[in-house]
């Protein structure tokens, strides 16, 4: 019971992290930062999801953290700073919105992602269940950095980070997919980085730049 | 045995044409797999009318009277559609407009792009939905922006993120059904994500989730079926990427991301009854419907003018499942047909036209019935069609969800007649001049291969005047299900 009490205990500080997190990458300007707070987000579920897998007994949950480290915390960190380095967009850094007032907004929607979760949160029966507020906050906060931003990278990095969001509410709501759907999730996800790195050297070489203002042609007269 | 085909020969194909590259034959060998392809389907379908409904390989995947004539359709469209990219892309290659090595990514993504489209409509698993849409998603990216301009990457991006983001919604939606689900199925292997046992269960399912994960699952699934107020990827996509693509986008993509929709609205309606359901999808076909009419009259662009099209059609079928019952699902059921194949066959006529002109720009595409008589009277007859002109097939769908409206939300009524009034305007008005205006330009003495379109406008004219028993008992009985 208390080893169960102490492993609440600490999900409860590990969820509080993602959060922190999710604000931090709000207001970085730094790309690489960036990349180094996505890296700190996939550890963070890397671990949370060890311990409720670890408390849980499930040999399922073992493999996703294991998948979560692999893919998260470790290769789609390196994959786009290696992208980012042969991008030579390492020193960039983007002017952003006003970051107040991104910050009260995020809050807002911090509030919103609890009272959505509030029914989930009754129902549920794991271990986590007090944590799905947060999970649909990190979902929510991830979608505002992609409104925030103007630099084609950044907007990726909100992508994944919505996509930890999503790991972490099945995780906590659920104890995570079946197996078979997370693999098949976690191969789109490596599919989509691999495009997108394409992409990005198209950009690059129609506009001489990641910046995404020069994208913004198409629309109605 | 058929379902393996089904799936397995886009896959196939895809590896295939990969390693085959930009050889001379490739279009020839990416058509043939199509063929292939629509054969499998065939036999498929042939199978369910004999032995009903399959459940096959441990569940994962079925076949019922509401995913069989998609199935069926969508291998049609992908075959006509590769019928047509073969000579056209060609003549692209010949103005240059990409280098010949693109053309191994073409047809490679052409191919999956198939594939993840038939995986969604055949799986029973919500989850394997989920990932097959967000691999049809990720396939046609670079398939809109193939040609490199900055307007295409410009297009292919703003699909990427928009329908990522969307996508990742319904992924939430669907581990809300999950956790639902779990709760009467249970965690042990798949149960509570098959479609089947959640059917069966649907009345016991925690309404309060349900009603959340529906949400959800229609934010998401919708941004892809291009519902307003979440629809703007979809006129740059199609204006920008090359004329086949726009066809399947159009003909195939929305449909299918559509019919995920009405599957998630089923269990929803089951489990929190139909009032919430049937009012949230009626409100978001309307204002599609409403305000693709409404952007028909500013556009410039023949690829953008019936992308908004499309929206329009989509918001129709919509509001009509949003209706329910019988008679509204059948007549959304024939108009996703008939839509699809009016408006692939448009693309078709709209790619050659650009083509013929070196423009995509309405004002400088004139005279098409005199310079290709073949070419103006199909992309004509195609305008006529989805505007819903009888004896086209499209007329008998509005025709029914009208009627159904009248006698149901009687308040609607006005507004579906002004869409189609503003849309029948707005298209006429421009399709008009582009087939009989003025133009100096010699006549082609070849006509472009035209097959496809002729193709598809003769099954929609069939429809609209004879529906198959088959084809209309699949259709009543995928009516009676949706509910």
């Amino acid at each position: 019971m208390l080893k169960s009490y102490f492993v609440v205990e600490l999900l409860k500080l590990l969820a509080a992290g993602m959060l922190l997190i999710s604000f931090a990458m709000l207001a970085t300007r730094r790309i690489q930062r960036l990349i180094t707070l996505f890296a700190w987000q996939g550890a963070i579920l890397f671990l949370s999801t060890f311990l409720v897998a670890h408390d849980a007994g499930l040999t399922e949950l073992y493999f996703s953290a294991a998948l979560t480290l692999l893919l998260k915390a470790v290769a789609l960190p390196l994959i786009l700073h290696r992208l980012v380095r042969r991008l030579d967009a390492q020193r960039e850094s983007e002017r952003l919105v006003h970051i107040p007032a991104t910050m009260v907004a995020g809050l807002l929607l911090v509030i919103l992602a609890f009272g959505l979760a509030q029914p989930i949160s009754l129902l549920a029966t794991t271990i986590m269940r007090h944590t799905v507020g947060i999970a649909l906050a990190v979902i929510l906060l991830s979608f505002l950095m992609m409104i925030t931003r103007r630099k084609a990278v950044s907007q990726v990095i909100g992508f994944l980070a919505m996509e930890n969001g999503l790991f972490f509410a099945a995780t906590s709501a659920t104890y995570g997919m079946p197996m078979v759907i997370e693999l098949g999730i976690a191969l789109d996800l490596l599919v989509a980085v691999f495009i997108l790195g394409i992409f990005f050297f198209q950009i690059r070489e129609q506009f001489d730049s990641l910046d995404l203002h020069h994208l913004e042609s198409l629309k109605e007269e | 045995m058929e379902i393996l085909l089904v799936l397995g020969l886009p896959l196939a194909g895809s590896l295939a044409l990969a390693f085959l590259g930009a050889r001379r034959h490739a279009p020839e060998v990416n058509a043939g797999f199509s063929l292939a392809t629509l054969i499998a389907a065939a036999l498929l379908a042939l199978r369910v009318v004999h032995n009903g409904p399959l459940l096959v390989w441990g569940e994962q995947f079925f076949v019922d009277s509401f995913n069989i004539f998609l199935v069926a359709l969508t291998a049609l469209v992908g075959f006509t559609t590769a019928v047509f990219s073969r000579p056209y892309m060609r003549t692209e290659q010949i103005h240059r407009k990409f280098s010949p090595r693109r053309l191994r990514l073409y047809h490679s993504m052409y191919q999956l792009f198939m594939g993840a489209m038939l995986m969604a409509l055949l799986t029973n698993n919500m989850g394997l939905l989920w990932v097959a849409m967000e691999a049809a998603t990720l396939s046609t990216v670079l398939l809109v922006s193939l040609y490199k301009t900055k307007a295409s990457l410009e297009a292919a991006w703003k699909y990427f993120i928009l329908c990522g983001v969307g996508i990742a919604q319904a992924l939430f939606g669907t581990i809300l059904l999950y956790f639902a689900a779990a709760r009467t199925l249970g965690h042990e292997g798949m149960s509570a994500l098959l479609w089947t046992h959640l059917y069966n269960v649907r009345t016991e399912l925690e309404p309060t989730v349900v009603g959340l994960a529906f949400t959800f699952l229609l934010v998401g699934y919708g941004t892809k079926v291009g519902l307003a107020p979440l629809h703007n990827w979809l006129p740059d996509a199609h204006s920008e990427g090359p004329a086949p693509v726009s066809a399947v986008l159009s003909g195939l993509l929305l449909n299918v991301a559509l019919y995920a929709v009405i599957r998630a609205k089923t269990l929803a309606v089951g489990s929190i009854g139909p009032q919430l359901p049937g009012r949230v999808l009626m409100a978001f076909g309307l204002v599609s419907a409403l305000l693709g009419a409404l952007f028909l009259w500013r556009q410039r662009d023949i690829k953008r003018l019936f992308g908004y099209s499309s929206i329009e059609h989509m918001g129709l079928i919509t509001f009509a499942f949003g209706i329910g019952g019988p008679i509204a699902n059948f007549a959304a059921l024939l108009h996703m047909t008939v839509h699809s194949l009016t408006k692939s066959s448009i693309f078709f006529s709209a790619g050659h036209a650009a083509q013929t002109a070196g423009t995509q720009q309405m004002d400088e595409i004139r005279g098409l019935v005199r310079v290709s008589p073949a070419l103006g009277w199909g992309l004509l007859l195609g305008s006529l069609a989805i505007l819903g002109m009888p004896p086209f097939g499209v007329f008998a769908s509005e025709f029914l969800i009208l009627t159904t409206a009248v006698r149901e939300y009687p308040w609607a009524t006005p507004i579906l007649l002004l869409v189609l009034a503003i849309a029948f305007a707005g298209i006429f008005s421009k399709v008009q001049p582009m087939a009989f205006g003025e133009n100096s330009a010699p006549r082609l003495t070849r006509s472009p291969a035209l097959a496809p379109v002729y193709v598809h406008l003769a099954i929609v004219l069939m429809l609209g005047i004879y529906i198959p028993p088959v084809l209309a008992g699949w259709y009543h009985a995928a009516a009676q299900m949706i509910g």
